[in-house]
Order: structure tokens, then C-alpha cells, then sequence
């Protein structure tokens, strides 16, 4: 069953955070979640990995330009936080001090 | 008497328009003021759109040349997750508020070519997900047959609107209901087609293996008049059907409709359920037979969606981390910033089912619930083919009980439970609709109830024929 360090855990590996006065009340409701879902255990069913006899399949389109460069470009810059140009700018990832 | 402009279905608007009873503009005016006028109680838009003068235009044209198609000219609602050029479409997420969509979706693009108008962008839950409005981040919509209720959801601001008089028809998306429980508690006929009928580019995603855009109308021909031009293959989909992927639609005079009889004997309201067995009886009398279908596994399809769902949220969910576009809250660090950006942008529920997709997809668990609940689906497919052998639809109610009170739903797992007889549907593929199965009274109030139908992949057409069959309608 889930407890506040499975929510916190959880809540990190999402990118969320959940602050510390929530966490009891959601690690709660989630242990709640938890056990409907684990309503699966009593399912006696294979578990087959081969798509049964699906007509359902991956489809690829053909390698290539699907649209011309700079087509969407203005529009999509628009929406960048910060930009210099046409470029996202963004925080270093790395530091070297 | 003549009903008032707002108040036409599709169908008589385009009668009226062709006949020149009326001219677009009054169309448009008499739905946009009638909107603004009830939109402050119901907040069932987001925004409404001031008219767009060259398209009024253009349709008029069309219309006085004679050869426009059936939905030219008609005010339409679209939900707010759909992408309309140089709109907002925020989801009704404090993430996407400011985020103005750069192209139309096919199905906007397709609704534009036949002249179609767009009166505003409805209320929802936050990213679809939820049952009421009441995940809204801009506050939940009322129902219109009783503003202490909510309109179902998430598509519960299309439904208001066109249950309000404030939108002849409407687009919704549906993922395990959204279009056909609300359609349900405000007396609306609500479709969600088979999977991969109808292109979702251009709809931002919650779960892809069971998205659809689908129709909310007043009456089974608007469904099929809105879904003959939306359905169709698009290459930017890559889940769109090719054409003449199923077998066409079968020719049915006299229907053999399945009932899952173990379905209904409990945690069904009593009056629902009279109205249900009403609704066969008369189409019975109609000569249409009841056949008995036992479906075991559906007890276990809403557990399955409520695995599925979830991890397909939190990974389409992702793409969200405040870098390119969307709600960008800043920290010291690059890992405070996505942090920052997706506590903020995504509201409870949100959170909450990104958290759950993360849990179902973590190393350990994955076999106990994602591929267990994968496997569930492959089994519910096969039951509900082999119940075609015997029967043309299947029929249950679409809710369990009337549109419920705000608030009234606060634990997860009690909202989780409103979508019990929708979700089969998404997990199958299969096409289904909810229509109008008359009222029940509660606190002196009658509210409406829903009837759902699912077919085979790709029979349409037949939930279309069952559904005037039930409406009374006659549809050619």
C-alpha cells in the first residue's frame, strides 16, 4: 500500500511537488486509487504479448520533410519564455565551479 | 409557436437558412447575444468569439448560391482542448491560459470548409479529466436544468451550451466518457466513434490509445450530419483509420439489441433503471427483440482505464515542463523550473493522475497493472465481438444516477466511478452514443437520463438508425 514516502517519491520522478501540509491528505487518497485498481489482482487472464489477431499496427510516414523548413517557426518562437533569436535559451544544465 | 433562433437544432437551422426564413447574421446574433446574456450564470465558455464578419459573409453567399452544405452558417461550440488558429486553447489549465494555438485541427479545418461558425471555446476539466467541470481552473459550468448540479464533463461546457440554447451543436472529446456522460445529464445526443475514425490532430492529448473528438447535439441527425463531415482519414494523425478499414456499415431494419443484464443489478438508481426497461419496451413494440449478452470481464474496465489512462496522461503529460511554451515559472536551477512550472501550471487532479501513470509504468508494477489492464482490453474486445454474433448494438445506461450535486463528489474514486458504463467503449474502440432516455425527478427538478449504444468497429450507422429509432426521428 502507498504511504507518504511511495507519494513523495513518486511526486519527485513527475517533476511536482507536493507540498508538505498536502502530502498526508494525498498520500490518502492515492493509497485509495491504489487498492480500486488492485481490483486487476483477481483478473485471471494471460498476459500475451502478441497483439491478438489485431488489425492495429504502428504506421510510419515516409522519411522526408513533411513540411518546409520555417513554416512554423515564427509561431512557435512566439511562445518561448526567452529566446535569443530564434533560439530557446534556457539554464545551464552543467556548471564548472 | 416558432421557436426563437438559439433554440433550432442544426438540421431546422440549415432548413431555415436554405428557405431564407432567416439570414446568417440573425443566426449568429440571436446565439452570441443569447450566449452573453446566460454565459455569467452557466460558464459553460471560456470565451465568446465576436463574430467573424467575412465568414458570416461567406456563408450567406453560399447559402443564396444554393449549393451550401448542411452545416454552412451554423454557430457551433468547441471545447477548449481543440486548436482554432490565433485562439487560446487552454485545456482550462492554469498551464496553457496564454497559449494560442498556431494551426487549426483537421476536424476545425474540415467544420471551416463547409461554412461552419464558432461561437466561443467551452469549459471542461483541467486536461479532460474529470466528470463535472469542476477540474476547471477558471470554475466549474452549471447544468442547465438545475444550476446546483453539474453538467457532467469533461465536455460539460459544450453540453451546457447547446442544453442552454447557446450553441446549436458542439465538438467534445471523449477519452472514457467525456462526450457521452454529459451528453447524458443535459438531455443531449452524444457520440464518441470508433477509434481512429475522426483525426485528433490538433487535440492536445490525455490518453492516446483512447482519445476521440466526437459530436454533442440536440438530435441523432445533427450527430450524424457534424460526424459525416468530421470523420474521415488524416495522414497527421497516425491513429486515423484508412478509409474502408472496417467493413461498411451492415443494413438493419429490425435491431437485435444486446442487454448485459449482470450489469444492472446493482449500484444503479431505481428510476434509471425504469426509464432503461421503458425505453426497450418501446423498442420492442417497434419490433426490434432484446437479446440477453453476458460481457464478465466489463466489471474489471474501470479499474483497467484507470491504469491506462493515467500512464498515458503523465507521459503525453511531459511535454509540459515550462521550456518552449505554456506556464514557465522560473528557479535557481533548471530542475526548479520544470519543477516550479508543472506544480503551478497542473491543477489536483492533474497531479494526481500523473502521479498514478507514474506509479502504474514504475519497474515493478508494470506487469501487475499497465499489462494487466492491456491484457483486460484485448479480453473485453473479444467478449464484445462474440456478443455481435448474437446482436447488432449493445444497451445499458450511460450514468448510473442523474447529474449530481457540486461537490457532492469529492473523493477520487467515487468521480472515478461516474464513467462505469462509458469507459468499456474507449478501451475497445468501439464507436457508442448516449441519447435522451426522458427525466427523473430529484428535489422537485426533473433531470434528464441518458441510454447508450455501443457497435461493432465502424458501424456507425447503426448507432445513428437505433438512435433515431429512439428519438423518433426519422433520418432520410
Amino acid at each position: 500500500m502507498a504511504d507518504i514516502e511511495d507519494v513523495k517519491k513518486l511526486a519527485a520522478l513527475a517533476r511536482i511537488n507536493i507540498p508538505e501540509d498536502k502530502l498526508a491528505e494525498r498520500a490518502a487518497e492515492f493509497d485509495r486509487i491504489v487498492s480500486y485498481i488492485g481490483q486487476l489482482d483477481e483478473l485471471n487472464i494471460q498476459i500475451d504479448t502478441t497483439p491478438e489477431a489485431s488489425a492495429l499496427r504502428n504506421v510510419f510516414r515516409e522519411d522526408g520533410e513533411p513540411t518546409p523548413s520555417g513554416t512554423w517557426t515564427e509561431k512557435l518562437v512566439a511562445h518561448f519564455p526567452k529566446k535569443e533569436g530564434n533560439h530557446l535559451s534556457v539554464k545551464k544544465i552543467i556548471s564548472y565551479d | 409557436m416558432t421557436k426563437a433562433l438559439n433554440e433550432l437544432s442544426i438540421t431546422e437551422a440549415a432548413l431555415g437558412l436554405q428557405a431564407k426564413e432567416f439570414t446568417v447574421r440573425e443566426l449568429w446574433d440571436a446565439c452570441a447575444s443569447k450566449a452573453k446574456e446566460k454565459n455569467a450564470e452557466l460558464n459553460a465558455y471560456l470565451e465568446l468569439f465576436d463574430a467573424d464578419d467575412a465568414a458570416i459573409a461567406s456563408a450567406q453567399k453560399r447559402i443564396d448560391s444554393g449549393d451550401a452544405p448542411l452545416l454552412c452558417g451554423i454557430p457551433l461550440a468547441i471545447k477548449d482542448n481543440i486548436l482554432i488558429e490565433g485562439r487560446v486553447a487552454s485545456a482550462a489549465s492554469r498551464m496553457l491560459e496564454n497559449y494560442v494555438a498556431p494551426y487549426d485541427a483537421t476536424v476545425i479545418e474540415k467544420l471551416r470548409q463547409t461554412g461552419a461558425l464558432f461561437l466561443g471555446r467551452t469549459n471542461m476539466d483541467e486536461f479532460a479529466m474529470g466528470s463535472s467541470t469542476e477540474n476547471s481552473a477558471f470554475g466549474p459550468s452549471k447544468n442547465p436544468y438545475d444550476i446546483t448540479r453539474v453538467p457532467g464533463g469533461s465536455s460539460g461546457g459544450s453540453a451546457a451550451a447547446i442544453s442552454a440554447g447557446i450553441a446549436l451543436g458542439a465538438l467534445g472529446t471523449d477519452t472514457g466518457g467525456s462526450i457521452r456522460q454529459p451528453a447524458a445529464h443535459c438531455g443531449l445526443v452524444g457520440l464518441k466513434p470508433t477509434y481512429g475514425a475522426v483525426s485528433r490532430y490538433g487535440a492536445l492529448a490525455l490518453g492516446s490509445s483512447l482519445d476521440q473528438i466526437g459530436p454533442l447535439t440536440k438530435t441523432v441527425a445533427d450527430s450524424k450530419a457534424l460526424y459525416d463531415v468530421l470523420s474521415g482519414h488524416d495522414p497527421r494523425d497516425a491513429m486515423s483509420l484508412p478509409d474502408g478499414m472496417y467493413e461498411a456499415s451492415k443494413t438493419v431494419e429490425k435491431f437485435r439489441i444486446g442487454v448485459p443484464r449482470h450489469l444492472l443489478e446493482k449500484g444503479l438508481d431505481a428510476d434509471v433503471l425504469e426509464n432503461f426497461n421503458a425505453t426497450l419496451a418501446r423498442l420492442e413494440e417497434k419490433g426490434h427483440t432484446l437479446v440477453d449478452v453476458t460481457l464478465p470481464t466489463s466489471a474489471y474496465s474501470l479499474p483497467s482505464y484507470y491504469v491506462v489512462m493515467p500512464a498515458e496522461a503523465s507521459t503525453n503529460l511531459a511535454r509540459y515542463d515550462g521550456m518552449r511554451y505554456g506556464h514557465a515559472a522560473r528557479g535557481d536551477t533548471l530542475l526548479d523550473d520544470y519543477v516550479l512550472s508543472r506544480s503551478q501550471g497542473f491543477g489536483e487532479e492533474v497531479q494526481r493522475r500523473i502521479l498514478l501513470g507514474t506509479f502504474v509504468l514504475s519497474s515493478g508494477y508494470i506487469d501487475a497493472y499497465y499489462r494487466k489492464a492491456e491484457a483486460a482490453r484485448d479480453v473485453l474486445r473479444r467478449e464484445y465481438r462474440n456478443a455481435f454474433e448474437s446482436c447488432d448494438v449493445i444497451a445499458f445506461p450511460t450514468t448510473p444516477s442523474p447529474a449530481f450535486k457540486f461537490g457532492e463528489k469529492s473523493d477520487p474514486v467515487s468521480m472515478y466511478l461516474e464513467d462505469i458504463f462509458t469507459v468499456t467503449a474507449n478501451l475497445t474502440g468501439m464507436p457508442a452514443i448516449s441519447l435522451p432516455m426522458g427525466t427523473v425527478e430529484r428535489e422537485e427538478r426533473a433531470l434528464p437520463t441518458g441510454i447508450h449504444f455501443t457497435a461493432d468497429n465502424g458501424q456507425e450507422e447503426l448507432l445513428f438508425r437505433i438512435g433515431a429509432e429512439v428519438t423518433g426521428e426519422t433520418l432520410y
